[in-house]
């Protein structure tokens, strides 16, 4: 059966409110069980965020081998390190380069890597990104203080399947002694959806 | 089939000025944001959706709502697929907002629950396809020009074009039939580059636009 989309229309309803009645109504009915609700919001305010992915891309730039499989294999390789789960069913992992750089979107919704990225942030749901992303990137890129010279090579990844794309962006110079570790603490969620390049520290 | 708000790719209506970004940006900016999330999570469970149908609700979300934010197509669309499934009867939410509100009205009564029978492959999406895929990295392949399916994963700017296999990613299950729980269907899928000027014209800024489409979105190109 199709609902009339003019049913949900609730005028004047603010969406905190229409929350706690969804809520309320599930509830009573036993439906869902208030502990669920708080594990899947702690889960995606804590333990699953950009910080994975960081860890993802900072074991590629010290690890030869690693970043070799993590390229051939995103699944696996990032699986590897534990993050896996809704939204990461097959990852790709794409490289910028000096002379390629990748951008990622989702012009349909958001769909987004959540195990490696976490939730969207709200720039990847907005609909000038959604919109102009495909069309004009070099331009969505040079509002944000990312300008690409004439020679590089503009990729722009559409997710429109159940493909998840990361992005590794390139190592910022300057960084040579610096650990693992550290090197995660570099590395942000815009970099690797790649709207922006990873900053030299 | 005319095109819906969902599908914005390249369409100058939605053009403006990007929003900035906030690198501490935080899952939920809002609390009630949290609650909504996990709240349409749930609905998907308890109304025997599935993520397709889930998408399939957003996108009939109407415009207004759809736009008034990401959260707030989340938590209408939790609705429409507790109502589709008779969990909820209409009216049901907004009765109990204005009860919580302190307003005297009354509440429909629940209805007779009736959700969707689909037989399921398995966890999550993707699948075995036994038949060979049709296509192979570097062929030459067209892109539908008309959508008859209510849900679809092709967009309307890559209607009708021609672009590069470069990959053969995992079969998955079919969007469009699933979200209207006739069935799985699962095919290959396959990474296609775009050039721009394929997408929009001669003027275009020079990029590729990678899609990855489903076997029956696509024919070898002439």
């Amino acid at each position: 059966m199709t609902t009339d989309i003019e049913d949900t229309v609730a005028p004047g309803i603010e969406p905190a409110l229409r929350a706690e009645a969804l809520e309320s109504l599930l509830l009573e009915r036993g439906l869902i069980d208030t502990k669920t609700i708080e594990t899947f919001i702690r889960t995606y305010e804590t333990a699953v965020g950009p910080m994975n992915g960081a860890k993802v891309v900072a074991k590629a730039w010290t690890d030869p081998e690693y970043k070799r499989w993590l390229l051939e294999d995103g699944t696996a390789a990032i699986g590897s390190l534990g993050f896996k789960g809704p939204q990461g069913e097959h990852m790709v992992v794409v490289e910028n380069t000096p002379t390629v750089h990748n951008v990622v979107v989702c012009t349909l919704c958001s769909c987004y890597p959540w195990p490696v990225l976490g939730l969207p942030p709200s720039w990847y749901k907005d609909p000038a990104y959604r919109s102009r992303v495909v069309k004009e990137p070099r331009a969505v890129l040079a509002e944000w203080g990312t300008e690409l010279g004439p020679d590089v090579e503009v990729r722009v990844h559409d997710s429109s399947s159940e493909v998840r794309y990361l992005v590794l962006p390139e190592r910022p110079a300057g960084t040579e002694s610096m650990s693992e570790e550290e090197l995660a603490g570099l590395v942000t969620r815009d970099a690797m959806v790649g709207v922006r390049k990873v900053a030299a520290p | 089939m005319k095109d819906r708000v969902h599908d914005m790719g390249g369409r100058d209506r939605f053009f403006g000025p990007l929003p900035p970004i906030d690198p501490d940006e935080k899952p939920f900016p809002h609390e009630w944001e949290s609650k909504a999330f996990a709240l349409a999570l749930l609905a998907n469970r308890v109304s025997g959706a599935n993520l397709h149908a889930f998408r399939h609700a957003i996108e009939r979300v109407p415009e207004p709502d759809y736009l008034s934010g990401y959260y707030e197509r989340w938590l209408a669309s939790a609705e429409i697929l507790l109502l589709d499934s008779g969990v909820l009867a209409p009216g049901a939410v907004e009765a109990r907002a204005r009860r919580l509100r302190g307003e005297d009205v009354e509440e429909p009564a629940a209805p007779e629950a009736h959700k969707p029978d689909m037989p399921s492959g398995g966890g999550g999406n993707l699948r075995t396809v036994d038949q060979p895929p049709a296509f192979a990295v570097g062929d030459a392949v067209t892109t539908r020009a008309e959508m008859r399916a209510p849900h679809t994963r092709l967009p309307a700017y890559a209607r009708g074009r021609t672009g590069t296999v470069t990959a053969l990613r995992p079969g998955h299950v079919l969007p469009d039939t699933a979200a209207i729980f006739i069935g799985e269907y699962p095919q290959h899928v396959y990474s296609v580059d775009f050039t721009s000027r394929e997408l929009w014209g001669d003027g275009a800024e020079p990029a590729t636009v990678t899609l990855d489409l489903f076997e029956s979105y696509l024919k070898k190109a002439e």
